[in-house]
């Protein structure tokens, strides 16, 4: 008989489920039996609806009266779930306030997942509830997804892609060349809540603090705006890059709208002491030499409006939970062209740039 | 350099022989090394730079300071031109 | 929030810009030493509010500009090890060392991680004892007693994977260089107030003596800036040249004395080539030889690449206050925000960066 080498079984693990799966293989994201069992267990009783339970390969619509609108939105954040909500929320209500901004109301959404191994099941369980919700909430039925899973090491856990589609009113025309010297800037309540939060679980950046991300559907904050003004030109939703980014993109837009119109650019003015922030929020800007204008938001938006209208906008949004901060921040103005300036609280000015890049701490 | 905030001493504790302290700057709070602020005590206000207090803040000093620039004497009604003239538009 | 708020009175301010409009008589040029304060002269518009006489020349207190192009690159090469753990405060990851910056290096798959302070950096070399964890040790005298004490600890704690590229540089040298250098054009200084709350207040009556130069201690809040430039400019107007501490309730003459023990024994003095603008004697620290086992420097061999400056680079000038910005041939072409080639154009107080977004 001859010797037996000796193997350590130790490290072995199966590549193939049993069924009691704790953690996601890559078995799950090969169509076949573990895919399904995906979808029986996880995702049909999280967003159930006729359409989806015909697990057809595409899905077909009830006819949508009207103007069509789409985005499509991809989600990317570490940590997965953070004080205030999870990439669950993000994924429904990122899509949801894109087609807000264009006057839309989102229907129907589509969910890609891209999973990686080892993602216990719980987790993507979680996520999915809190899509589901989200879903409900904003009165969306998710439709139509994928999933695929990527090897241990090449993903943050979840990626999420979602695709929306709504219908824009009649009489609904958002439009940069739209925007006068004169227009108010309006902001729906305060910043930078939801980057602060991310910020406080990564490692290293660590703080203790009541900040909550703002995530939030803002689609019936928009209708309630659109019904009780006409004036209002552009809605945009400062997400990644913050408030900075979204006013230069705003002031660009519209100054490129104006001159193919024959007409002068403009610029925007904001002042300072009028953007909201809430108290902790500042305070963890403070700490790491970040500027609330270039944080993330996830549940604001910012609304060029005629100048004479703002107030009676203001009372509308101030009505809604999503909008009880809302502010008038500053005006379009005629000068500098293309640019975003801000009147400081001490009464001086500067620049506002649009960020190169991530923002990152900084102890200069 | 050097972007260092004020913050109040909220609990002070030792680790692994080193003096390390919760602070709080406004709302948030932070676990910060006070190995180089032997004296302070908990109430103390300090300045933290990339997580070590580097400094105790003089209260009576803080006050002083204010103070003078109240005496800064200029009459009411300059102060309101000047206010005046930040709100012209451009 | 306390000790800040007060410092940030709108009203006060005002009257403290116009005390200064109407006692200078005559053009001044005030430099402010630290970066700090030239980030809190721009984000408060601070220097538009002196009037016509009173220029504030921006000072090359910014590690992130003057951090030598060679420590760049050898960050850079060490970063990018596989089995390194590259810890660095943030303003350091887009600076441009010669080919490429820690962010690339990052982009590449390169364990770059930034960190709020050095203490973070000792935490991951005890998680993570199979890894080489190296941070970037840089800054001024504020930042250096933070990494001194974790090198201390990283020693105490026998944490052999841990080690730092220690490249410090200090102010009063800087003050003393700037002074000497043909077509210095400062009239009077604002000193580092927290710089001054490690080191204190003793090195600086020598520098005003020699030179003859005002040096107001001042804060960063506005409220500080401009009562260290109302200082400064009382003191020209009156042809006197004294250290005054504007920023009294943190810093004392003696400065912190736990500090400056440890800053001793850690580090030890060394000619410094400041970027852009050249070698100057004893304006630096690194680590001392009682700490040589954690230099970085010492523990991975340098590849030997030659560190190469972009030719159409003036920083340096820039920095000394002898160029403007916008003076630069490379200005807004070659050189932008996106695509910087030095560091006066990365930081986000570098003179270069804020004079190309305020459209200058």
């Amino acid at each position: 008989m001859s010797e037996r080498a000796s193997i350590d079984f130790s490290g072995f693990s199966c590549p193939t489920s049993d069924g009691s799966a704790e953690r996601i293989v890559l078995g799950h994201g090969g169509g076949g039996l573990l895919s399904g069992e995906l979808i029986e267990r996880i995702f049909l009783p999280a967003f159930g609806n006729p359409v989806l339970e015909r697990l057809g390969d595409s899905a077909v619509l009830e006819e949508l009266p009207g103007r069509l609108a789409c985005s499509t939105d991809s989600f990317v954040v570490r940590p997965l779930f953070f004080p205030g909500g999870s990439i669950g929320e993000l994924a429904v209500n990122g899509t949801v306030n894109d087609l807000a901004m264009s006057g839309a109301v989102t229907r129907f959404l589509t969910a890609g997942f891209i999973l990686e191994e080892g993602l216990p099941i719980v987790d993507l369980e979680r996520i999915t509830a809190a899509m589901a919700a989200a879903a409900a909430a904003a009165g969306v039925r998710v439709v139509a997804g994928d999933t695929k899973v990527v090897e241990r090491g090449h993903g943050d856990g979840v990626y999420i892609n979602t695709t929306g589609i709504g219908v824009v009113p009649e009489g609904v025309d958002l439009d940069a060349g739209r925007i006068e010297p004169g227009d108010a800037v309006v902001l729906s309540g305060t910043l930078a809540d939801h980057g602060m939060a991310v910020m406080s679980l990564r490692e290293g950046l660590g703080f203790e603090a009541e900040i909550a991300s703002d995530t939030a559907a803002l689609h019936g904050l928009v209708v309630e705006m659109l019904a009780a003004v006409d004036g209002i030109r552009l809605l945009r939703d400062p997400t990644r890059g913050g408030v900075a980014t979204s006013l230069n993109e705003i002031a660009s837009l519209a100054s490129a709208a104006r001159r193919a119109a024959g007409r002068e650019p403009v610029g925007i003015e904001i002042d300072d002491a009028a953007v909201p922030v809430a108290p902790a929020v500042a305070s963890a800007c403070e700490l790491l030499g970040l500027d609330p204008l270039l944080v993330a938001n996830e549940g604001k938006l910012l609304a060029i409006v005629a100048g004479d209208e703002a107030g009676r906008l203001l009372e509308a949004m101030r009505s809604r939970p999503e909008g009880r901060n809302a502010a008038v921040i500053g005006r379009v103005t005629r000068r500098p062209a293309g640019k975003v300036t801000a009147r400081t609280p001490i009464g001086g000015s500067r620049v506002v740039p649009l960020p190169v890049g991530e923002q990152l701490p900084r102890i200069c | 350099m050097c972007l260092a905030i004020p913050g109040r001493i909220g609990e002070i504790y030792e680790d692994r022989g080193t003096r390390m302290g919760k602070v709080d700057f406004g709302g948030v709070v932070k676990e910060v090394c006070l190995a180089y602020l032997p004296e302070i005590e908990v109430g103390d206000y300090t300045i933290v730079h990339v997580g070590f207090a580097i400094s105790r803040i003089d209260e009576e000093s803080a006050r002083q300071t204010l103070a003078t620039f109240a005496e800064l004497g200029l009459l009411e009604e300059e102060l309101e031109e000047l206010r005046a003239t930040d709100e012209t538009p451009p | 929030m306390k000790y800040l708020t007060e410092y940030r009175n709108a009203d006060t301010a005002r009257r403290l810009a116009a005390e200064i409009r109407r006692s200078a008589t005559r053009p001044w040029a005030i430099m402010e030493v630290c970066g700090g304060q030239t980030h809190s002269i721009i984000r408060n518009g601070i220097d538009q509010l002196l009037g016509e006489d009173v220029e504030m020349i921006h000072g090359p207190g910014c590690p992130v500009c003057v951090t030598p192009l060679s420590v760049i690159d050898r960050a850079i090469e060490i970063a990018a090890r596989p089995e390194v753990i590259f810890c660095s405060f943030g303003d350091m990851l887009r600076v441009p060392g010669s080919r490429e910056n820690l962010f690339d290096v990052k982009g590449r798959g390169g364990d770059v991680r930034v960190v709020y302070s050095p203490l973070d950096a000792v935490r991951l070399a005890a998680e993570n004892p199979d890894r080489e964890v190296v941070f970037l040790a840089i800054g001024f005298e504020t930042t250096a007693p933070a990494n001194a004490m974790a090198i201390k600890l990283a020693a105490s704690r026998g944490l052999a994977n841990f080690s730092a590229i220690v490249s410090h540089v200090l102010v009063p040298p800087a003050i003393d260089a700037i002074m000497r250098s043909p077509g210095c054009r400062v009239d009077a200084f604002l000193a580092a107030g927290h710089v001054c709350s490690v080191m204190g207040t003793w090195q600086y009556p020598d520098l005003c003596r020699t030179h003859r130069v005002p040096i107001v201690i001042t804060g960063f809040e506005p409220l500080d800036l401009l009562e260290g430039i109302r200082r400064a400019i009382a003191q020209l107007e009156a042809g006197r040249y004294e250290v005054e501490n504007a920023y009294a309730r943190v810093v004392t003459d003696e400065g912190n004395r736990e500090a400056q023990a440890v800053l001793a024994e850690v580090f030890e003095p060394v000619d410094r080539a400041w970027r852009g603008i050249g070698t100057i004697p004893a304006s630096g620290w690194q680590l001392a030889e009682a700490y040589a086992a954690f230099n970085a420097q010492r523990r991975f061999p340098a590849a030997g690449q030659p560190a190469e400056e972009s030719p159409l680079c003036h920083s340096g000038e820039v920095l000394q206050g002898t160029l403007k910005p916008n003076e630069c041939p490379a200005f807004g072409r070659e050189c932008t925000p996106r695509t910087p080639l030095g560091a006066t154009m990365v930081s986000s107080e570098g003179a270069c960066a804020a004079y190309f977004h305020a459209g200058r």
